[in-house]
């Protein structure tokens, strides 16, 4: 069911992945994304009825840590790469529109 | 100084424990060869020299005052730079993390100083380890010690090409879908895939958490080993990280296996195959039956290597992993976001999703952005069971297909690479050619298993190729002993670059 990769499917893929795209770039990946998804279209030649999916490497089990506090970054460090913070927190545009 | 450069970890570290030389002159040595030969190999993109220099005078110091010292008292080591130290910087070769400075060294940069082992900077890398030549690095193409005009492999390709060209003792690398094995096999050296959860990723910079592992770079297969036992082993930190006993990779590593079973898989010996690679497996394959090993031949289908009627080449392996890795990618590389660190569009953002994605235009190179679009697409509705959950399916079955392997042999030897080193430029328009560059590599990413490269000979043409031996789950020792009885045999081992005064074989 591979569907087509149009420029407006590109531009969605966009929007999505949260990527600015140039007119330029979607007519590059859309020649680029086509060739990658034919390619790989030749897994649907194997027959997988039945076949568990395999999401882990190797087996493994739940993980679980005792609930002790410990030490932690400091709210400097924390923010010491932030691209802009205003005292503790971290600086973004305003989230929510005005009305 | 020459003399020190050309020494195995083992060596270095014996004759600083000795005091024949000191830490210090060890380190200065590698720095000033870095200062002579960097700008051309383009190998480092940053170097600690003050630091480096503090490390081992320190080791230097416990020395004079007769304490013990580590296992690598002295060595020193270059870090890929999607390792976090928290020396300098951790960029990843991105624009994205341009000066990020991590508050934490990885579990494995912490291992190796507790060893003694001294940290000489960190390596160029395809940006976000999504390359195989390191050409798709922001600060430019490292370039291969044995031909400049060549890639060094990727994407641990400045770790590669730092060790070959003499700029290091031993390097860090991380192998998602061949991209230790391969630089190694284009440079000429050994570098190791371990099983997953066998090393710590705490602090490795995630591109594809089902298949990133953290591995060792040295000259030869003993200093493989030995980096091995330092590096491996639980972090509660990592929860992927097995809680299992590493045994002492080192215990009887020169010591032949009388009897050892060889498998060959057919798929990988196909008509695809590069003739002078094909022969460089056939004389292998004579060098470990005259030690006694058997060959046998083994089958894993759903890796089989074939050309397709446009005479490229094929392989379902890469298919499933470029699949599986792209869409564990677009989900890793949603954290850059141009807030909480790396790269901010300066432009004057309206909400915040523009901040997002303008940010991220900026920040992520070519390569990285047709990744996470490729996993965004292979995860998005309607699109998910055809792509996602199939390669899902696929993976499973290359992985059956090994499990079945190894229970008729002990070992799988088969090419690193599909032809030696190529040239700079050679496949950067062409996504698809250089995803073909890993198609010897990738299913043992996908199925979880260890194994190593290490040089099986030099071609015509002067450029090392590169032989792969896999083993099973946790199956290090096994690998690392067999690969150190063909070292020893063949004398292909620690292989130099004829500008390094190697001559050719």
């Amino acid at each position: 069911m591979s569907g087509k990769i149009t420029p407006e499917l590109v531009s969605h893929i966009g929007r999505l992945g949260r990527i600015e795209l140039s007119d330029q770039q979607v007519v590059t990946l859309q020649r680029q994304l086509s060739d990658i998804l034919m390619y790989v279209d030749k897994l649907k030649q194997l027959d997988t009825w039945n076949v568990e999916p395999m999401v882990y490497a190797v087996d493994i089990q739940n993980v679980l840590a005792e609930d002790i506090p410990g030490a932690s970054l400091s709210a400097d460090e924390a923010l010491a790469n932030a691209p802009q913070r205003d005292g503790d927190f971290f600086m973004v545009p305003k989230v929510l529109g005005d009305s | 100084m020459n003399e020190i450069i050309n020494m195995s970890v083992l060596e270095l570290r014996d004759a600083v424990i000795k005091r024949d030389m000191t830490a210090t002159d060890a380190a200065r040595a590698y720095l000033d060869a870095i200062d002579a030969r960097n700008t051309s190999l383009n190998a480092y993109n940053e170097v600690f020299t003050e630091d480096a220099l503090a490390q081992a005078g320190e080791i230097d110091n416990r020395l004079k005052a007769g304490e013990k010292v580590g296992p690598l008292a002295g060595v020193p080591v270059a870090v890929k730079d999607n390792i976090c130290t928290v020396w300098g910087t951790t960029s990843c070769s991105s624009k994205m993390l341009e000066g990020f400075r991590s508050p934490y060294n990885a579990t494995s940069v912490s291992r190796l100083r507790e060893a003694g082992a001294v940290i000489l900077g960190k390596t160029n890398m395809d940006e976000f380890a999504m390359g195989s030549s390191t050409e798709t690095s922001f600060t430019g193409p490292a370039r291969n010690p044995w031909d400049v005009e060549r890639v060094p492999g990727g994407s641990s390709g400045g770790s590669a090409a730092a060790l070959s060209g003499g700029l290091c003792a031993a390097a860090l690398g991380s192998d998602t879908g061949g991209s230790v094995r391969q630089p190694a096999a284009f440079c000429g050296i050994v570098g190791m895939k371990p099983t997953y959860g066998r090393v710590s990723r705490f602090g490795l910079v995630t591109y594809g958490s089902s298949l990133d592992q953290i591995g060792p770079m040295t000259r030869d297969v003993r200093d493989c080993a030995l980096l091995m036992n330092v590096i491996a082993g639980h972090d509660s930190r990592d929860a992927t990280c097995v809680d299992s006993p590493v045994p002492d990779y080192l215990d009887a590593i020169d010591q032949p296996f009388d009897k050892l079973r060889i498998g060959l898989p057919r798929e990988f010996f196909t008509e695809a195959l590069n003739p002078e690679i094909r022969q460089a497996m056939g004389k292998a394959g004579e060098v470990y039956k005259s030690l006694g090993a058997e060959l046998v031949d083994v089958s894993l289908p759903h890796s089989r290597i074939d050309t397709d009627e446009n005479g490229a080449l094929s392989s379902y392996a890469v298919a499933c992993y470029y699949l599986i890795a792209t869409a564990e990618a677009s989900s890793n590389l949603a954290r850059y976001d141009g807030v909480h660190f790396g790269h901010r569009t300066t432009r004057d953002c309206g909400d915040i999703v523009e901040l997002y994605s303008a940010s991220r235009a900026e920040g992520f190179g070519d390569e990285v952005k047709r990744r996470i679009l490729l996993g965004t697409y292979a995860l998005s509705s309607g699109y998910y069971d055809a792509y996602y959950l199939k390669a899902l399916k696929v993976r499973r079955l290359i992985k059956n297909d090994f499990d079945r392997a190894f229970d008729n042999c002990d070992v799988l030897l088969c090419p690193t690479t599909p032809s030696t080193a190529f040239g700079l430029g050679e496949k950067v328009d062409d996504p698809l050619a250089m995803y073909l560059a890993d198609i010897y590599t990738t299913s043992v990413n996908l199925a979880g298993v260890s194994a190593v490269s290490i040089p099986a000979g030099v071609s015509k043409t002067g450029l090392p190729i590169g032989m792969q031996l896999i083993g099973p789950v946790f199956g290090e020792q096994v690998v690392l002993r067999s690969a150190r009885m063909f070292e020893l045999a063949s004398g292909t081992c620690r292989l130099r670059p004829p500008a390094l005064g190697g001559k050719q074989q």
